[in-house]
């Protein structure tokens, strides 16, 4: 899965003429794999690298793109999700580079089937297994950059723990509007330490991403970060004990397509003011159509 | 450390009846210099050559040869003209600066004696946020702007692991009610408040976790004269109650003779003169604090 991809002879394999194996040369996958075992070592810890250049521009999945490049090998299946969908013109463009520079990689939608995920905003609703990385791309790394704008003093804080600040701004934002608002990219408390920015995802995921069986990866291609989540490792939502942490809500909400109740959903609004909801990932209400229909027709 | 010489504070100190005599704060030798130094930094300089700046090699002495000790509950004043070094020990003692050499050994009671200047910026920040408070000549140095006065006060608390809303607000707006600052303003920013109520939150964030020693940097300076006097009252108040030793660093007399029983003089960066307050006011021995005293006084 992670080896070491191969130096394969342009002949032997029916990859674009002129680009290496997974586009990035093998010095450079080996660069990124360095930094991605360094932030599996140190949970939560943001591991600097040297982004490479790609041919998607930074700020749209380079991260994720470069730590994906640098992982795949022969018999890998890829899965890229934008947003919970895997038909975004973005998660399509990801998908066709894997797949013409390096053959011997397969793409899916499937997310049992994959063996890594990159994604952008969501974690799959299906529950993930040891032998699947999930690669998510991420725009701000730093999660203290909101209460500090200074980088010495943010690497300091991270260095002692002194996460005062970080408490302090969710103290005001209790004060202010009764609730803690932050919504997409909550901070979260990493294995008891590192304060991390669990790039744009929704609350909703963030229980996925605790003690989850599966790897994690974060890439910041633009702020040149790497970092991660082991399998088994804490990963706590911070939170008081009188306001404590919760998912969004969709009280009596239901996919349109698939019915779902139990998945995180997707507003359209309509012309006439109303919304209708569906699931956010696509591959997931797919499948629950599909099983639907089957045993429709057994009946 | 020069622990053997008989200094004039422990002589006052087997004066006063006082049951215990281990100091909070031992401070020793505490130098701070600016520049390359040279082997000569230290007899160019001083009150006798009345400048700080070595002839020899241009480095600037802000401090040097400061030994003094802080028994717990207890005042002291630290008083001196603008560029005397009084400010530089502060700050040292609070780790705001990195003093040249010496030590500071703090003695907190049920815990070994540690001496601030080689703890870890681990330690170093559990000291500021727990043993030491320090209230800030001006308001911006010691308060966060951007947060509201509670906030401010809660950001200590938070620090010290409190995670409940209720209890944090609750004893965020003690504090502040015990400052006299009204409890319909615990949400306002700081901004929106006048220079002796800042002052005031300032205090109240520097008592939040209860600290055995408390720094005040010219907390009174920029303040007009009657409010000042509130002020400092409310201060000596909760000297009084929460037995918190006090460093006062002022250029004011007056302040440091309402607050403080002992006191420092400070020129050039050395000790010119040191004991009890009222004998060093009605008494002056240095020509320097004569001529402190002298001006106060005409």
């Amino acid at each position: 899965m992670s080896a070491i991809s191969p130096t394969t002879p342009e002949d032997q394999l029916d990859t674009l003429p002129g680009y290496n194996y997974a586009f990035l040369d093998e010095l450079s996958k080996k660069a990124v794999r360095r930094a991605t075992l360094k932030a599996i070592c140190i949970p939560g810890y943001q591991v600097p690298f040297g982004s490479r250049e790609l041919p998607i521009s930074r700020g749209w999945g380079t991260g994720g793109l470069q730590l994906t490049l640098s992982l795949i090998g022969p018999g890998d299946v890829v899965k890229v999700i934008d947003q919970g969908a895997d038909d975004s013109v973005n998660a399509v463009n990801i998908r066709r580079l894997v797949e013409r520079t390096a053959p011997d990689v397969s793409t899916t939608t499937d997310t049992a089937e994959a063996t890594i995920i990159q994604s952008r905003h969501r974690t799959p609703e299906l529950k993930l297994r040891q032998d699947q990385i999930m690669v998510y791309q991420v725009p701000m790394p730093e999660p203290l950059r909101l209460v500090e704008r200074r980088e010495v003093e943010t690497r300091r804080m991270h260095g002692e723990g002194d996460y005062s600040l970080m408490w302090v701004a969710l103290y005001e934002d209790i004060v202010r509007n009764g609730r803690i608002t932050r919504a997409a990219g909550y901070p979260v408390m990493v294995h008891h330490r590192h304060i991390m920015s669990p790039s744009p995802i929704p609350k909703w995921d963030l229980p996925k991403l605790h003690m989850a069986e599966n790897i994690s990866l974060f890439g910041a291609g633009r702020e040149k970060r790497i970092y991660a989540i082991p399998p088994h490792t804490s990963v706590v939502p911070l939170a008081f004990e009188d306001y404590a942490f919760e998912v969004e809500s969709f009280e009596g909400k239901s996919c349109a397509f698939c019915g779902a109740t139990d998945t995180f959903l997707v507003a359209t609004p309509q012309a006439d003011g109303s919304s209708y909801y569906v699931c956010s990932d696509t591959a997931w209400c797919a499948d629950r159509i599909a099983q639907q229909e089957q045993e429709g027709a057994a009946k | 450390m020069t622990t053997a010489t008989v200094t004039p504070d422990a002589v006052s100190d087997a004066i006063a009846t006082h049951t215990d005599h281990s100091p909070v704060l031992a401070v020793r030798d505490l130098k701070k210099t600016y520049g390359p130094g040279c082997p000569d930094c230290l007899t160019l300089t001083g009150p006798e050559h009345n400048r700080t700046t070595c002839p020899s090699c241009g480095t600037v002495v802000a401090c040097a040869d400061v030994s003094f000790d802080l028994r717990p509950g207890r005042t002291l004043g630290i008083v001196g003209e603008s560029g005397s070094g009084k400010t530089t020990v502060l700050r040292s003692l609070y780790g705001d600066i990195e003093p040249t050499s010496g030590t500071a050994v703090l003695n907190t009671p049920g815990k070994e004696p540690r001496d601030l200047f080689t703890l870890d910026s681990q330690d170093r920040r559990r000291v500021r946020n727990f043993e030491m408070g320090m209230v800030y000549q001006t308001p911006r140095q010691g308060l966060n702007f951007g947060i509201s006065a509670g906030g401010n006060v809660a950001e200590r608390l938070l620090a010290a692991d409190w995670r409940e809303i209720a209890k944090i607000r609750g004893r965020a707006g003690e504090l502040l009610e015990r400052m006299e600052i009204p409890v319909n303003r615990m949400n306002a920013m700081p901004g929106t408040f006048s220079g002796g109520m800042q002052q005031r939150v300032q205090v109240a964030k520097a008592l939040a976790n209860g600290p055995l020693i408390l720094l005040l940097d010219e907390m009174t300076s920029g303040l007009d004269v009657s409010v000042q006097a509130g002020v400092l009252d409310l201060i000596q108040e909760i000297q009084h109650e929460a037995n918190i030793a006090l460093i006062v660093v002022s250029h004011d007399l007056g302040v440091v003779r309402l607050l403080c029983e002992r006191a420092i003089v400070m020129k050039n960066g050395r000790i010119v003169e040191r004991g009890i307050t009222d004998q060093i006011l009605e008494d002056p021995h240095h020509p320097y604090t004569q001529l402190l005293v002298s001006s106060v006084n005409s």
